[in-house]
């Protein structure tokens, strides 16, 4: 019996060939696109959880100080007291135009990390002296080894496979000396089991903070923002994805009812025929669910180079290109899958429980007005919300929450605001047929509304995050214009090298700017301080976004400091306030500049206070250089030829510049990819309703053509009624995208990001979409309009014939 | 303790120690030799030699409470240099490795401290004398008078040393012979510092008095390549004598070697031989056996005595491991002393 219940049932699908592929590909559609973005954001994840184990970092309490270093002398009292630490040198070192991470530790009291288990355990185990002492030894992943292949002064080099890529490990005592950091150590770690008696850090040596390991700012809260970002991007494909099934499935439920009266006429039990369709439900979504587990993989596989791009340059955050294929991540991918189309379904199945035994094939849309009414109410609600989180919350989750509820809010208030314009424009209906199409329309519209819904909220995060990326790029280039400001740049082997290349340039050019830098801890984080020589181009073209009078006359003078927009944010200091630099030192703010696609705090103060603020900050190894614009090339290539420099080590600000845009520009590679992607889906939402709904329209199409209406001009109502649902929804969708865009700008990447960002509108984007829109809503009404036209008119007559 | 897995644990030639010296038994490769004319200089010698490749600062007490019960108490700093090249700051060659303990008869506390050489976390400078690494010390104005510290999680003593005797040089002059091909240390001895201090145990402070013997040595190869580990006794006998014999197992025969003090300090340097070792007794350590009951004879003196560990489990289970502790005297003559041996 079951077996008969089972090959009728599936019957269904034999003769829907296409209902099934659109159900897999929307169960697959959801499920890769969100299962894309989890395998791109657990991939990340375990870069940085694998990077910290390879680095034991974040397992120990950490010492730091505040002014900047600790000097040598300070490890030893610690220890000299009784303290059990181990020294850390950390640093920045540039290699063909590459910045490599250097890790220097003591060897001998750091903890056991695995890239030296892997060595000591090798076929050909390093001789500790090598490691210890000079020259030493770097330890470097294979990849980065390639990069060391051939350059000079470098000691030898150890690959490892337990180590995090970009980043060299080595001992202190090589690091000191690549860095040219002799005596100083960055951070010192806390070792488990201290003795007895100790005397405490505050009289022992007041200037150190020690730090838990949740208070070490890591790469992975760095980039917490960045992976909600994608999530959310992810949970949004998603949902657009269900739209498609719950569309499908309605249909092929409407379509089925039929079969079922039959079946149940012939004695099978209701709850048996729900268990059985639930049965195929899950299976469907099984299967879909793998498919979309395979395009999720190689989605993520194609992203994922992008987005560990974007995360080292914008947070240098160790993310390695490659893939896994890891079990949860497909337990969760199916799991998302069935419960996806089980709730898609629940509405369409809960209907066909409550099927009256004998209630005749005639089909209805789900949704009324009463319907439409609620959900325009909970819509209402939600946008409230939306102002309230805004009024009240900070936070990132907070925007997130924000934008959530504005989304949905809208969403649901879709289907209202588009019957209420519509009885508006129906009024202004002349003629019997005017009048009719109209009042069709709006009797359509509940049927529609969902497939509505799906393109309105893909219209406006398309619209959104279209505002938001071309806003920040419009906005970066003007900055970069600013920033950029020298003709060329170079960078000098070491202090002896540069004084040697400014002496021979001095007489050659307009100015040459030492860029020069510290590093000193703030309650913030790491704080980067530079000093600059007075120059014009700094008084003209550099970015402030906020200032005081006289702002860089009193830099130059050595009262007052600038500082970058993440750390104005994050401190909340603007002009006129105080910042403490170290526990001795601080200075009033005379202004804020923008600093994009830099996580980290940054303040500028002349070189001269450079060196009262920070006296062991290493002589300025970069350079700007200022001459006529015609005269950069030829002067490029006489630097190179003057002192033997590497092509890499002089760069026109042109190259420059395009570097830093294809950075940007790949920053957005996923953002886009996505957007483009929840387009797609929505058009085919649209499609699949429109399908559905097809099946429904004859016994509504048949009266009008019974009465003189050709199916040709029938056909064309069709689309132009799609044509005009689909720029009404793209019309509301705008003001919902820029609020959106607004949201993104002065919310979310203030947060996730620390700058903010003004916002610029792109009408011709706009109506770009707006057509695009149009041609996906003919395109999708295109189907059924043809079918319509095409109709025997003998199937038309049946609907008389077989209704009631 | 839990023994913290460090880096290059295993690569430190001062494993070599726990393999019974085996890894320094070839050449010395660019270090200085012991030079059986050396002529000792103090306080000079009491510092450093960094041109040889190992050297230790080797004091152990036996010691009473004054609750009664017996204590001992081992405070210990090797040096070992990487290669002979000496360098400032981080790279120097110089590693040092601290070890200190206390042995009561049911217990065995210990602790290890590494450190680099060339930054002034540990070393030892021979006038004023110190000796330290992290806040450990043995310091004082001269070699005579010594105060001595270390700490831990668990233990922490603090003892005041006081030489009532002469140094004592072993082998001929202090040129102290390991093998039959020759390999030979410098080494002398301070056997002789009446102690009194503290020492604070998890169970609470206990203040003690006793005696304690300091041993200096230094060399660059000092076994032979078949020898596999030693055993080292430091007694001293209830009527005013002491007597320091080791015995090195190797694979082609033992080589002994002891030194036998006059109370007046006065020594008899014995060749090998002499000294006859028995093991008595084997107790399970550390999951391995290890003699903890010996019978010692040196015949020309008229000695018989069994010397069994007061402690059978005091292991130092440290990076090298090795068997540590106070050993109990008795037959012809009574007494304690320390007993050391590695290589198990």
């Amino acid at each position: 019996m079951t077996a008969t219940v089972i090959r009728t049932l599936l019957s269904h699908w034999r003769s829907h060939r296409l209902q099934l592929i659109t159900l897999l590909t929307g169960i697959a559609l959801a499920t890769g696109l969100w299962s894309a973005v989890q395998a791109i954001n657990t991939e990340a994840r375990a870069s940085y959880a694998r990077a910290s184990a390879q680095l034991a970092l974040g397992q120990f309490d950490e010492i730091q100080n505040s002014d900047g270093f600790i000097p040598i002398e300070t490890y030893v009292a610690l220890r000299r007291d009784g303290w059990q630490v181990a020294a850390v040198l950390d640093g920045t070192l540039r290699i063909k135009g590459r910045s490599v991470r250097i890790m220097g530790v003591d060897m001998v009291s750091y903890p056991a990390l695995p890239a030296v288990t892997e060595a000591e355990q090798s076929q050909a185990p390093p001789d500790p002296a090598d490691i210890l002492t000079d020259p030493g030894r770097l330890l470097m992943t294979a990849d980065l080894a390639m990069l060391f292949d051939g350059a000079e002064g470098f000691p030898p080099v150890l690959t490892s496979t337990a180590l995090p890529p970009d980043l060299v490990l080595t001992d202190i005592g090589v690091a000191e000396r690549l860095l040219d950091r002799p005596g100083q150590i960055s951070r010192l770690v806390i070792l488990p089991d201290q003795p007895q008696g100790r005397t405490p850090l505050a009289d022992l040596a007041p200037e150190l903070l020690r730090s838990s390991p949740s208070a070490q700012t890591d790469t992975a809260q760095l980039t917490d923002s960045f992976h909600l970002n994608l999530a959310a991007f992810g949970l949004l494909s998603f949902a657009v994805g269900l739209f498609i099934v719950h569309g499908t499935v309605g249909l092929a439920f409407a379509q089925r009812r039929g079969i079922i009266r039959t079946l149940r006429a012939l004695g099978v039990p209701m709850h048996r025929l729900i268990w059985l369709i639930l049965t195929e439900l899950v299976l469907l979504a099984l299967i879909g669910g793998l498919i979309g587990l395979l395009i999720g993989f190689f989605l993520a596989g194609a992203l994922l180079p992008d987005v560990a791009a974007t995360l080292r340059g914008l947070y240098g955050a160790p993310v390695e290109g490659q893939l896994s294929l890891r079990p949860a991540w497909v337990a969760s991918g199916l799991a998302m899958a069935v419960g996806g189309t089980l709730a898609a379904s629940g509405h369409a199945l809960w209907k066909l429980s409550q099927m009256p035994l004998l209630s005749g094939a005639g089909l209805q849309a789900w949704g009324n007005a009463a319907a439409h009414r609620v959900m325009g109410g909970v819509g209402l609600l939600l946008l409230v919300g939306a102002g309230l989180i805004y009024l009240s919350a900070q936070g990132l989750l907070a925007g997130f929450a924000m934008l959530g509820a504005l989304l949905t809010g809208a969403a649901l208030l879709l289907p209202l605001v588009l019957s209420a314009l519509l009885a508006v424009l129906g009024r202004h209906a002349k003629g019997p047929i005017s009048t009719w199409v109209w009042a069709d329309m709006r009797a359509q519209l509940p049927g529609l509304s969902l497939a509505l819904m799906a393109l309105l909220l893909a219209l406006a995060a398309n619209i959104g995050v279209g505002t938001m990326v071309s806003s920040f790029r419009l906005t970066f280039l003007g900055w970069l214009d600013q920033r950029l400001t020298s003709e060329l740049y170079f960078s000098a082997e070491d202090a002896e090298q540069a004084a040697l290349i400014t002496d021979w340039l001095n007489p050659q050019v307009d100015a040459i700017l030492p860029i020069r830098n510290t590093e000193l801890s703030h309650e913030t984080g790491p704080l980067f301080l530079y000093g600059v020589v007075d120059d014009q181009t700094y008084r003209e073209k550099w970015p402030l976004i906020a200032r005081s009078p006289d702002a860089w006359d009193r830099v130059m003078q050595g009262e007052a400091i600038l500082i970058n927009e993440q750390l104005a944010r994050r401190a909340d200091l603007w002009p006129g306030d105080i910042l403490h630099l170290t526990s001795l030192q601080s200075r009033v703010i005379a202004g804020v500049y923008s600093d994009y696609g830099n996580p980290t705090g940054q303040a500028i103060v002349s070189m001269r206070q450079l060196d009262v603020l920070a006296p062991d900050t290493p002589p300025a190894l970069r350079f700007g250089i200022r001459l006529p614009e015609v005269r950069a090339a030829e002067m490029a290539q006489k630097l190179r030829d003057q002192f033997d420099l590497p092509t890499q080590a002089v760069i026109r600000q042109h190259a420059l510049k395009a570097q830093s845009v294809a950075i940007f520009e790949k920053t957005f590679v996923v953002t886009s990819a996505l957007n483009v992607l929840t387009l797609g889906v929505a058009g085919f939402a649209i499609l699949t309703s429109l399908l559905t709904l097809w099946t429904q329209r004859l016994p509504q199409v048949a009266p009008v053509w019974a009465l003189g209406l050709t199916r040709r001009h029938l056909a064309g109502l069709e689309l132009l009624r799609s044509l005009l649902l689909a720029a009404l929804t793209a019309v509301l969708a705008l003001p919902l995208g820029l609020i959106l865009a607004w949201v993104l700008l002065a919310v979310i990447n203030v947060q996730a990001f620390g700058w903010r960002l003004p916002m610029f509108l792109f009408p011709g984007d706009w109506l770009r979409l707006f057509a695009l829109t149009l041609v996906a809503a003919a395109l999708a009404a295109a189907l059924p309009a043809l079918r319509l036209m095409r109709l025997p008119p003998v199937h038309l007559l049946r609907v008389f014939a077989n209704e009631r | 303790m839990s023994v913290r897995v460090f880096l290059l644990a295993l690569w430190l030639p001062v494993t070599a120690w726990a393999q019974g010296y085996a890894g320094l038994g070839g050449s010395a490769e660019g270090f200085d030799t012991p030079d059986p004319d050396y002529v000792f200089s103090f306080p000079r010698d009491h510092g450093p030699h960094p041109s040889f490749r190992i050297e230790w600062w080797y004091l152990t007490a036996n010691l009473t409470g004054a609750d009664g019960q017996d204590y001992g108490v081992q405070w210990t700093l090797f040096r070992s240099a990487l290669k002979p090249k000496e360098q400032e700051g981080w790279q120097s060659p110089q590693i040092w490795m601290g070890h200190a303990a206390i042995t009561t008869p049911d217990q065995h506390f210990f602790d290890e401290r590494l450190s680099r050489g060339g930054i002034g976390q540990a070393g030892v400078s021979a006038q004023p004398f110190e000796a330290w690494i992290d806040e450990w010390h043995m310091r004082g104005d001269n070699f005579d008078q010594l105060e001595l510290s270390a700490n831990s999680d668990t233990f922490s003593y603090d003892l005041q040393l006081s030489a009532t005797g002469p140094l004592v040089f072993h082998g001929q002059k202090g040129y102290s012979v390991k093998s039959a091909d020759g390999q030979a240390s410098h080494y002398y001895s301070q056997p002789s510092y009446d102690v009194q201090g503290v020492l604070r145990l998890p169970s609470g402070d206990v203040t003690v008095t006793g005696n304690a013997w300091l041993d200096r040595e230094w060399s660059s190869q000092p076994l032979a390549s078949d020898q596999s580990g030693w055993d080292w006794f430091s007694l001293s006998l209830n009527d005013g004598h002491k007597l320091m014999a080791f015995r090195l197992r190797g694979g082609r025969g033992d080589f002994t070697a002891a030194t036998w003090i006059y109370p007046d300090g006065t020594t008899a340097t014995l060749p090998d031989g002499a000294a006859q070792f028995e093991v008595l007794d084997t107790d399970e350590v550390a999951g391995r056996n290890v003699p903890t009951r010996w019978r010692i004879t040196l015949p020309a003196r008229g000695i018989d005595v069994e010397v069994a560990a007061m402690n059978p489990q005091a292991w130092m289970g440290t990076r090298f491991e090795y068997w540590e502790g106070p050993v109990r005297v008795s037959g012809s003559h009574a007494g304690r002393g320390y007993l050391e041996m590695t290589g198990y």
